[in-house]
């Protein structure tokens, strides 16, 4: 069995994320933060009214 | 459970893993099966990988966490979205790009051989740890309430997982877990229904949430800067994310799941996935806990939840102690009630003062039934598991429709099974790449290396399968997996770390600091009163400035001849 090679030897690109409206993976990235300051903004407000 | 219940349970479970055997019949060569086809879309990568994260110890015990405790858990996954970005944007295409089978093949081309060894090893044994309490949790959770044979019920789930694993490899493994966590979803979501539509009659959603916030359930995020709080926004958010960025950067449980990805794109929005869904997912968990707490409230709870337990103990000599502690529960509970009913009134009649008497009342008399409880705890000591992880599964039993009980069974089966194939599929494959293959015989075909991967992971799962079988738990279960984990994972993140950012340090002087590193967290962890999250960044911290400072007493390193990164 062949131990496992680099499947190309130079850099593979990076790749485009196919998703609408966010092109770049830098985009995403800044969704995810997004989505958890939302989440601990609502935990917090949470929190805040019920504790 | 009736015959209704019983032929759910079957159905499912054994339909899924029937299914994942026929659909990847006839896998031969080695890269598929540790791999997989790499066809495998960014949705089901997505799903094996929270599957392999949520165990049954997720569906049983964090409710219970939720229903004692509140909702403070949740902060202990603040840190997983910046761990997951980072994890997509470097540690995932190295892997990618270096086609390897392993995290820790990435740690032999990048130091040497001793370091992939100490590497892999380390992870062996914190995840083979790890999957016998996977496996243990839920059988000792399942046989009490049910009445089932524990030793049984662990070899049965176990076999099951074996053979489907170790027919199928990692294909069968991600195509089961997507069934298995759309059984989850069903059932978790059916549950908070059916709860909501318990609650009493004229009780408002948010009313509810006043109760729950009232006993301070409802306290999700704590600011305050105090490393003794098992729970802050602080220690979820860096002790978090090093915890997750170790787990589900370096745990080949994880890294197995999202290298079997068509392209990078596609493993990366697998990960994104989880990133967005983590949290949520927790906090409704741990909410489902907090509004069972409301329930009973108004429903008398038992006064210890494992009720098989507390019956056998009741019986013997010296039970009327616990009895007479029964008659004072329910006195209190009643006391209770009246108190949370003037409550309630006096908010729906909008009085402020009164409404504040009547709270601090409830509270007083909570305190009251809560020391009563405690009573109760101390004297069944001696019971395996926490009385917490019984909450849910009680409230499934009692007070669920027959079908839907058989449904949630099934989903700490499900959650069991899809947690256990990806730890087995991970702990075969690095076993076979990283030491069989790397040291014991370099020179075989595909065909031996798939029968020698089939023959470690059933090893493996019967390691987890007698690990279970002789295990004796005394913390709760969602907590007790973190704890191994944390200890274990910090020095392996660490080691990862220095592989990816710090060039000028070579194998031999990360090798030793790694081991310098570990056995500092083994002292301190038995020494000092911390959060465990802690232990993640001491290990982490300690292995790279360790590294640093071998590699300044060692000398400049010789470059490695194939440069990975």
């Amino acid at each position: 069995m062949k131990p496992s090679e680099p499947r190309d030897a130079t850099r593979l690109p990076d790749e485009a994320t196919g998703v609408p409206y966010l092109r770049s993976w830098r985009g995403i990235y800044f969704v995810v933060f997004g989505s958890f300051l939302l989440w601990v903004g609502l935990l917090a407000l949470l929190t805040r009214m019920f504790s | 459970m009736n015959w209704l219940d019983y032929v759910v349970l079957i159905t499912t479970m054994a339909g899924i893993a029937a299914y994942g055997v026929w659909r990847t019949r006839g896998r031969r060569d080695l890269n598929t099966y540790l791999k997989g086809r790499r066809d495998t879309p960014w949705l089901v990568i997505g799903l094996s990988v929270m599957a392999t994260q949520a165990s049954a110890i997720t569906f049983i015990s964090t409710p219970g966490q939720g229903y004692e405790s509140g909702l403070g858990f949740v902060q202990n996954y603040f840190g997983a979205p910046f761990a997951l970005i980072l994890i997509a944007a470097v540690f995932l295409p190295i892997y990618q790009r270096l086609n390897v089978y392993t995290a820790y093949e990435f740690l032999g081309k990048r130091f040497d051989p001793k370091t992939r060894l100490l590497g892999a090893g380390l992870f062996l044994l914190q995840r083979g740890i790890g999957a016998g309490i996977t496996i243990y949790a839920p059988a000792i959770v399942l046989s009490t309430v049910m009445g089932w044979r524990l030793d049984l019920t662990i070899v049965c789930s176990g076999f099951l997982v074996i053979a489907y694993t170790v027919a199928g490899g990692s294909e069968a493994v991600s195509l089961t877990q997507k069934y298995q966590f759309a059984v989850i979803l069903a059932g978790m979501v059916t549950a908070l229904c059916v709860l909501l539509t318990k609650l009493p009659a004229g009780l408002t959603f948010t009313d509810a949430l006043t109760l729950a916030g009232g006993f301070h359930k409802l306290k999700a995020v704590d600011f305050s800067v105090n490393v003794r709080e098992r729970y802050t926004f602080w220690s979820g958010l860096l002790g978090g994310f090093f915890l997750a960025l170790s787990y589900f950067g370096t745990d080949q449980s994880q890294v197995q799941r999202y290298i079997s990805g068509s392209s990078v794109r596609e493993s990366r929005l697998g990960l994104m996935f989880n990133a967005v869904c983590k949290i949520p997912m927790q906090f409704l968990i741990l909410f489902l806990g907090a509004l069972l707490f409301v329930f009973y409230q108004f429903e008398q709870p038992p006064l210890f939840f494992n009720q098989a337990a507390w019956k056998q103990a009741a019986a013997k000599t010296g039970g009327e102690h616990l009895r007479s502690l029964e008659t004072g529960f329910a006195e209190a509970f009643a006391g209770k009630r009246e108190h949370l009913q003037n409550w309630l009134d006096a908010r729906h009649a909008g009085n402020p003062a009164v409404e504040a008497a009547a709270r601090a009342a409830a509270l007083a008399a909570h305190d009251r039934s809560e020391a009563i409880r405690a009573e109760a705890k101390k004297a069944m000591a001696t019971v395996k598991s926490s009385d917490a992880d019984y909450v849910f599964i009680t409230f499934i039993l009692r007070h669920l429709p027959h079908g839907i009980i058989g449904l949630l069974i099934s989903v700490f089966f499900a959650a069991t099974l899809s947690s256990k194939a990806g730890e087995l599929n991970a702990l075969g494959s690095t076993t076979i790449v990283d030491f069989y293959r790397h040291v014991i015989k370099r020179d075989g075909d595909d065909a031996h290396y798939v029968i020698a991967s089939k023959c470690f992971t059933i090893f493996w799962g019967l390691v987890a399968i007698a690990f279970a079988l002789f295990a004796n738990m005394t913390e709760n279960l969602i907590q007790a997996s973190n704890i191994v984990g944390s200890i274990f994972y910090g020095v392996v993140l660490g080691l990862f770390l220095v592989a990816f950012f710090l060039k000028r340090v070579g194998g031999t002087a990360v090798f030793w600091a790694s081991v310098t590193a570990q056995i500092l967290v083994f002292v301190l962890y038995f020494n000092l009163s911390i959060s465990y999250l802690w232990y993640n960044i001491i290990g982490c911290v300690a292995c790279v400035l360790f590294s640093l400072v071998l590699q300044a007493i060692l000398g400049a390193s010789r470059p490695s001849p194939n440069p990975v990164t």
